[in-house]
């Protein structure tokens, strides 16, 4: 067999038209000369409306992160564009007949399908149950949808529909409604769930997040990725760390409680982590929010894993904990409801919203420096929830 | 957590900064390069840049193994997955490198079978698995993974299989660091030196950046105090008038390397003559190939390879950025044609790379970030 060395004029020399084009988009910038007009014009960048460069659906796409951002904007946001669906909440807040309703959805494609402290059916329930909770809604009924591999053990999705049946109970909801469909094997993996889920607004929530507002998470973090990863066994890595997915309506209904009116935003941390609700926080409120990485709490071996891995514990999911923003003058008030609560009992204050400067995340580290916290590029962990 | 924390210690790095801040001859710039991308992440992620005096700048050096793969080899990685019955695997931090024609992830969701692994072991047992499918491993890295490439060609043969193969794209960092060296436009004071790849080749080769360019170059580890205690002896060697090769890594670097680890690699791979780098161009004597001997595990000889070659966008100012000569946001098109998202450029591509590291942890100037988490 000949060898075939990488030498220089091995073959003609291409350009690469993907980045060609990308330079001439931006061509007309001006050059500037100082850091902090970089910064400004890195800033408008950021704000202009994002483009979907890919010809095809990629695992990014589904990570949570910018790219997915991209997709919803481009896309479904472009096609669907409403006045209800523009916040892209976790929910959307409807209004009928009088009535204030909160309406969401969610899918399942996690995997495994079974994991320490939990699997995909109390997930599916879990997941839309909070998303109508931190959308200020008392949850109340779910729809179901399965779609399913054929060849799926019925012995599994006993299991499965066994925990959503609980899970439902726990979060006091009803399944009211669904759908089941099989597809041929190798067209899925295993079993799929969609749920959907509404829920009454009875107290609204209080006004927009502003500069002094406090900012808290209702518990450690990173603990349901860091458990589905490992429970993958790829990593030859052991642990007990188990999955910390819960309703968290019970806990929205004892902060509202407890300082209702003081209460701006609550979002679950889930796909994309504690980093990319900050994120969105800082984006849609127009302002700055400053955290302390020592204030976050994190299991050590979630800790210990995720030095292993590489990965920051801020961007691991999580499906049983939110980050919590209130005004600044009932911040004790709110940390001592949360942790009055069994899911909250490890609530902690990370940080302040201030008002420069807008859009990011900044983050005082452990070591006592400073850093951004940005929306997370790609996915280090697909298919987590 | 033990073992890390230790090396975390907000009070150990004031401590140490007030005495990196009286070494500095006031009026004097001191410029050190860190090579390896590891200690780019590590100064970022932990705001390390806060507790240097304005007059010391770190400049960010090639040695992060996704960012110097040229695109052309990323497109002759598609190119032999897109081989019937191939199954490529790589490591995740390969999968969204655009080459000319797209990333891997793009690759696959056009139907290329291409799966992330955390080790070529990993890839061996693809192998095992699938008889009839073509196996091969991606390798990437400097001296620090060529081992376990290494061990995994040698295991492939002891076990008698014949549909694994390996695409070397393994690189070496003493030439690198040399053609810094020779650039003509270089300002350098020292240099922060590789404590993974130096775990495997030792402190000694170094020896010629001392010895014959007079810069001082001291192997460190990868926390944060480990680098702030790293630039505290580059500028106590700077203060004396020395310049010499120094282990700040004891704990895990022996002075010698790693003998074993250099005999698998020595019988396993070779040089090549040459060998392009992203943002640096050709480099002689810089990256391994498979010998002879293990041709039947080299998927150069398996495959027909289409020596791609991808010219980086003019606009790019990679090669600028590597050397020091340009801060990441004096490149033209930082931060609007290249981020993160769309890297144009080498140094964007991971987030060990320069230009990533600074847009994602550092991009904001240091009075407004000083103020704004002040309080």
């Amino acid at each position: 067999m000949a060898e075939r060395p990488l030498i220089e004029g091995s073959a003609p020399e291409r350009s690469a038209d993907w980045a060609e084009a990308a330079v001439r988009e931006h061509a007309h910038v001006e050059t500037v000369s100082r850091e902090e007009q970089v910064l400004e014009r890195i800033d408008r960048a950021r704000r202009a409306r994002p483009r979907l460069r890919e010809q095809n659906i990629t695992l990014s796409h589904g990570a949570g992160g910018k790219a997915t951002q991209t997709l919803i904007q481009a896309v479904f946001l472009h096609a669907f564009r409403n006045p209800l669906l523009e916040p892209l909440d976790d929910g959307a807040r409807l209004s009928i007949d009088g009535a204030s309703l909160a309406f969401t959805t969610d899918s399942y494609v996690v995997s495994p399908l079974f994991f320490p402290g939990g699997d995909i059916g109390d997930l599916a329930v879990n997941g839309t149950v909070n998303d109508l909770a931190v959308s200020g809604a008392e949850p109340l009924h779910l729809s179901a949808g399965f779609i399913l591999e054929e060849g799926f053990p019925v012995a599994d999705l006993k299991r499965i529909v066994a925990s959503m049946r609980d899970a439902a109970a726990a979060a006091g909801v009803q399944i009211v409604t669904g759908d089941t469909k099989v597809v041929q094997r190798g067209k899925a993996d295993g079993c799929y769930i969609n749920t959907a889920g509404v829920g009454a607004i009875r107290r609204p929530l209080g006004g927009d997040v502003r500069p002094g507002d406090a900012v808290l998470v209702s518990g450690p973090i990173g603990e349901h990725g860091v458990t589905v990863m490992l429970a993958r066994g790829e990593l030859d890595i052991e642990s007990d760390v188990t999955s910390d997915t819960a309703p968290l309506n019970g806990l929205v209904a004892t902060l509202m409680d407890a300082c209702g009116g003081g209460v701006r935003r609550m979002r679950d941390a889930t796909r994309g982590g504690v980093a990319t609700i900050l994120n969105e926080v800082a984006a849609d409120a127009g302002v700055a929010v400053v955290v302390e990485e020592d204030a976050f709490p994190v299991r050590p071996d979630v800790r210990g894993a995720c030095e292993l891995l590489g990965i920051d514990p801020l961007y691991v999911a999580c499906e049983g904990r939110m980050v919590v923003v209130v005004s600044g003058d009932v911040a004790d008030e709110a940390l001592s409801a949360l942790r009055s609560h069994p899911l909250g009992a490890g609530a902690a204050l990370v940080g302040r919203i201030k008002d420069d400067p807008p859009g990011l995340v900044l983050l005082k580290t452990a070591f006592g420096g400073t850093r951004i916290v940005d929306l997370l590029v790609g996915d280090p962990l697909p298919r987590i929830c | 957590m033990r073992y890390v924390d230790e090396y975390r210690d907000a009070d150990k790095a004031r401590a140490l900064a007030a005495s990196i801040a009286s070494l500095c001859e006031p009026g004097r710039q001191y410029k050190f390069m860190e090579v390896c991308g590891g200690h780019t992440h590590t100064i970022y992620k932990h705001g390390l840049e806060d507790y240097l005096p304005e007059n010391v700048t770190l400049v960010h050096g090639p040695g992060c193994p996704v960012c110097v793969i040229p695109m052309g080899r990323v497109d002759d990685t598609i190119h032999i997955a897109e081989q019937d019955d191939v199954i490529m695997t790589s490591f995740g931090d390969m999968m969204r490198v655009p080459g000319g024609r797209g990333s891997f992830f793009d690759s696959k969701a056009a139907g290329a079978d291409i799966r992330m692994v955390y080790s070529p072991l990993d890839a061996l047992k693809i192998a095992r698995q699938n008889p009839d499918k073509k196996i091969v491993f991606m390798a990437i890295g400097f001296e620090t993974t060529a081992p376990s490439t290494a061990m995994t060609v040698l295991r492939a043969k002891a076990e008698g299989l014949t549909n694994f193969s390996i695409f070397c794209n393994h690189v070496t960092i003493l030439p690198a660091i040399k053609a810094i060296l020779d650039s003509p436009d270089l300002r350098l004071d020292g240099f922060i030196g590789p404590g993974h790849v130096s775990t495997v080749i030792g402190c000694r080769p170094y020896d010629f950046i001392a010895r014959e360019y007079g810069k001082p170059l001291v192997v460190a580890g990868f926390e944060p105090l480990d680098i702030l205690q790293s630039i505290h002896m580059l500028l106590s060697q700077l203060a004396e008038g020395r310049s010499e090769v120094e282990n700040q890594y004891g704990r895990v670097v022996p002075w010698e390397g790693n003998l074993t680890a250099l005999k698998v690699i020595n019988e396993t791979m070779e040089l090549r003559p040459y060998f392009e780098w992203r943002g640096l161009g050709f480099i002689s004597h810089s990256a391994l190939k498979v010998r002879d001997t293990f041709a039947a595990f080299d998927a150069e000889r398996i495959f027909e390879i289409p020596g791609s070659r991808v010219a980086d966008p003019k606009a790019c100012q990679c090669g600028e950025v590597l050397k020091g000569v340009l801060k990441p946001w004096e490149c033209k098109v930082f931060g609007t044609a290249c981020t993160p998202e769309t890297p144009i450029g080498t140094c964007m591509v991971s987030s060990e790379g320069a230009c990533a590291a600074y847009y994602n942890f550092g991009r904001f100037t240091r009075e407004r970030v000083q103020e704004a988490t002040r309080g």
